[in-house]
């Protein structure tokens, strides 16, 4: 098995998985903390749907670049969701439903109607379950995720104490002058960038495992939030290759086995919680 | 000049108006309590001081070069709190977040800050704890400590005894009395328990469909404090 993966290894598609893998777990597991916190995993939800819409407008598109369309729709409906959330007569979860069960059924209705390729099934799979596509970036894919992962690294350490202000009480950061507003923004902008991204990996409706997962897992165990965050990316960065490694060695597909193996970390932590408390 | 005055002010949401034509002021030195029943706008005036909203007309003006992002706010707690991964040392901490701008990472000077003022509150043997794991009226005192890292002038608090028991309400007043005495913080608390707010505070503001603002011992004089309050040693009205 050893072996196996040894030779595996070798080959540039597979390191190219390994890296894009480990970086988009990382990003999505350091706002997954404040997501949920912020009871803002629903955006995450409505947001991947979104992007498998946009994906089949620039599939039927025939677009050379599907990420210089998905991007954009993205960040926009991002925008658009958080400003439903505050003021609007349509409340902010119903919102969201209709939105991103509207995405899916349109675009599943596009893929049909113009679709030239003849596994459309397929192809529709791969979009939802990101099955193969990890194993086929290009240099340049692989580059683009490298820099927007940096980016949102370095957005969130800079950030990182206005960020707990803002999560931890709204009203308070507003008193004291800090823009909430401008945060909540940036947080749904750098989500929807982070959910684009994660479509190679783990496919649209998989997504809002990789946020959420291991955020609940850390904060079974930790109780600061700078425990919390740093838990939650080693245990998604660690779940990420644990997961890709398997689906080489057992042929499965990638992002399945990630988020099976992030519900394991989370099971496994839930039990560790409730030992130490009984011991208390 | 007054630490903080509201000009005629109307409150209210979306034009409809809670509270009109109010007008008080607050001295540098002052413990206020302001009072009303449930809906009469007691906290719709406290956003509106914070800047948390807009008034529908009238003015709030600060003296003493008290900015509104220098008021330190005790909220009331939220949900989101209660089961918040944070330590009491990052909550207090969090408090500072006025003085920072937009610098990205906490001083030196601020680190101190945050440790004095949670040594005042009793808190330095808890500052590594899970904020959710403690009692009542310590989360309330965390939360005190940070907004004295935000403010060294003016605290508005929210129901600062909302359900605490019998004891720890005492010591909460305790706490809010001496801030006021010995450590010349100006206070602005909102209550709904009349019978303390007479006992604590210096001055008055009731707010509903009739307005009072004046010293204690005058409120105690007026026609509505006698409404309002039961009488001495007998039965409420």
């Amino acid at each position: 098995m050893i072996d196996t993966l040894r030779t595996y290894l070798q080959f540039p598609f597979v390191q190219y998985a390994l890296i894009v893998g480990v970086l988009i777990a990382l990003c999505s597991s350091l706002m997954g903390v404040t997501l949920v916190l912020k009871r803002f995993s629903f955006i995450g939800d409505g947001l991947s749907h979104v992007a498998f819409g946009a994906m089949a407008i620039a599939g039927v598109l025939h677009l050379t670049d599907n990420l210089l369309f998905v991007m954009p729709v993205t960040v926009l409906c991002a925008v658009l969701l958080l400003k439903t959330g505050q003021h609007t007569r349509i409340k902010g979860d119903a919102a969201i439903a209709m939105i991103s069960v509207g995405a899916l059924a349109l675009g599943y209705l596009l893929m049909h109607l113009f679709s030239s390729s003849s596994n459309l099934s397929g192809d529709v799979c791969s979009t939802l379950f990101g099955s193969t596509s990890i194993l086929t970036l290009s240099l340049s894919e692989v580059w683009l995720c490298a820099i927007l992962s940096v980016l949102v690294v370095v957005i969130f350490l800079l950030f990182y104490h206005k960020l707990f202000a803002v999560t931890f009480d709204e009203d308070f950061a507003r008193a004291a002058g800090i823009r909430v507003d401008a945060y909540n923004l940036l947080i749904a902008v750098v989500i929807a960038v982070i959910i684009v991204l994660a479509m190679n990996l783990v496919g649209s409706l998989l997504i809002s495992a990789l946020i959420i997962f291991p955020a609940m897992s850390a904060m079974r165990l930790f109780r600061s939030f700078r425990s919390v965050t740093i838990c939650s990316a080693v245990l998604s960065v660690s779940c990420a290759l644990l997961g890709i490694l398997i689906s080489i060695v057992a042929e499965t597909p990638v992002g399945s086995t990630i988020v099976a193996v992030d519900i394991l970390a989370f099971l496994l932590f839930s039990l560790i919680a409730r030992i130490a408390e009984r011991k208390r | 000049m007054a630490l903080l005055t509201c000009d005629h002010l109307t409150l209210g949401y979306e034009g409809r108006a809670v509270l009109s034509d109010l007008s008080f002021e607050v001295q540098a030195g002052d413990y206020l309590c302001v009072v009303g029943e449930n809906g009469s706008g007691k906290t719709t005036l406290m956003k509106t001081i914070l800047g948390l909203q807009k008034p529908l007309s009238g003015r709030i003006v600060f003296g003493d070069g008290l900015r509104q992002n220098e008021i330190g706010y005790l909220p009331q707690q939220t949900l989101v709190q209660r089961d918040f991964p944070a330590t009491v040392r990052e909550i207090v901490l969090s408090g500072c977040q006025a003085r920072m701008g937009r610098r990205p990472f906490y001083s030196r000077e601020e680190k101190a800050l945050a440790g004095k003022h949670m040594e005042r509150m009793n808190l330095l043997p808890l500052q590594n704890s899970c904020y959710r794991d403690l009692s009542g009226g310590q989360q309330q005192r965390v939360l005190l400590a940070r907004a004295l890292c935000a403010t060294r002038k003016l605290l508005v608090l929210d129901e600062p005894v909302s359900g605490l028991d019998p004891r720890v309400t005492a010591e909460m007043y305790a706490l809010i009395r001496s801030l006021n005495q010995t450590d010349g913080v100006t206070i602005m608390m909102i209550s709904h328990d009349l019978a303390a707010a007479v006992q604590e505070a210096g001055s008055i503001l009731h707010v509903g469909e009739e307005v009072f603002f004046g010293t204690r011992d005058s409120y105690l004089q007026s026609a509505m404090a006698r409404r309002f309050l039961p009488a001495e040693g007998g039965q409420p009205a």
